[in-house]
């Protein structure tokens, strides 16, 4: 936890409104949050109406103008740890090497295993560890995609793989900059998870559903779990792969590049 | 969620309008769809403010409802789960009109 703070400039800037507002698409207005006249501290009221995430935000705007000027297609994978999304750019890597000039910002909490399991494929790989602070950033936001930047060749790109952080709570909730997010499941994770972590599914483009190598052995039930993705996704577009053996990879690898 | 991170950034809001002088309340809208803790936002708001012009602040949640608008029927639905489907006629064809609110709308300041 506790990255966010670093983008503080503190009291450069102090002077007062001087900034862009940033209001809520439907136009709430101050009126709208209520009746504050219980408050009777003869204080004075300061109008705000500014996002909280709005400095991510503006850095997601940065990173995607970046990106269209590179001309590079750029995919957030997210999933909750252990779904397969290394194994699946791995598998990629091998798919479109020669072809497709990839890069991967690979976002981890410790260690370089998994940028180290994606070496050796052609690929760009900048490694981000959130580990600093008090046991580690659980996301990767876009001041942190930003910091890697530098060490991606972006105008020799075709495609630039962003592997998040294994959490399927936190990731949701930035934008990176990204231009579509993919998120890989499990089917070992069980059919409810969509509306467990509804944030996590609502915001995918593709659900990946991953190791379906395994569902002979599964209790699972395939049906229930798409049921319940679309009723927070209706519109999720759904590839079922295994990564292992090598089923609906090229389905995948087709959706990356936009096919 | 993130509930240290996301008082560290209302704080550089604040501060930032605050200008110096004390506050005492700070307004917030958060919308139902954002996985905002609120006692544990409450409590690291504590945290991060030891020191500065916003120690001893009080933080007002506004929660706003999440709500989806029909585009078959035009009806708008209030959510009390997350279901994407009109409860009027049943479409899946729907888009989301609040609920991912995250601001801060307003502060109170100290009469200096």
């Amino acid at each position: 936890m506790g990255r966010f703070h670093r983008h503080d400039d503190g009291t450069e800037h102090t002077h007062d409104h001087d900034h862009a507002h940033d209001h809520t698409p439907d136009g709430h207005a101050a009126s709208d949050v209520g009746d504050m006249s219980g408050y009777e501290t003869g204080a004075q009221r300061v109008e705000v109406l500014e996002a909280i995430f709005g400095e991510n935000d503006r850095v997601a705007a940065a990173n995607r103008s970046d990106f269209a000027a590179a001309g590079v297609r750029v995919v957030n994978v997210m999933s909750s740890p252990g779904a397969g999304k290394t194994t699946l750019l791995r598998e990629t890597l091998v798919r479109l090497q020669g072809r497709t000039r990839i890069g991967i910002i690979e976002g981890d909490i410790e260690t370089s295993i998994d940028a180290d399991r994606l070496e050796g494929l052609g690929a760009s790989i900048a490694l981000v560890n959130t580990g600093e602070g008090f046991g580690g950033e659980c996301h990767l936001d876009a001041p942190m995609v930003r910091s890697a930047l530098p060490r991606v060749p972006l105008a020799e790109l075709d495609v630039l793989f962003i592997e998040n952080v294994g959490n399927l709570v936190c990731p949701a909730e930035f934008d990176v900059g990204e231009h579509a997010r993919a998120m890989v499941y499990s089917p070992t994770e069980g059919e409810e998870k969509p509306l467990k972590y509804p944030i996590m599914f609502r915001t995918a483009d593709v659900v990946v559903v991953n190791k379906v190598d395994l569902l002979p052995y599964l209790d699972v039930d395939m049906d229930l779990f798409r049921r319940n993705l679309a009723a927070v996704n209706p519109a999720a577009h759904v590839l079922e792969i295994s990564a292992k053996t090598g089923e609906g990879v090229d389905a995948w690898v087709d959706w990356v590049l936009g096919r | 969620m993130h509930e240290l991170s996301l008082s560290q950034s209302i704080g550089q809001i604040v501060r930032k309008h605050a200008a110096g002088r004390t506050v005492q309340v700070v307004h917030l809208q958060v919308g139902q769809l954002r996985q905002v803790v609120p006692d544990s936002l409450v409590y690291c708001w504590g945290l991060v403010n030891e020191g500065t012009e916003c120690e001893g602040s009080v933080l007002d949640i506004d929660h706003v409802p999440a709500a989806i608008r029909c585009d078959e029927c035009s009806s708008t639905t209030v959510l009390d789960e997350m279901r994407m489907a009109c409860a009027s006629c049943g479409s899946s064809n729907v888009q989301v009109t609040a609920g991912e609110e995250l601001l801060v709308t307003s502060i109170e300041l100290a009469e200096v």
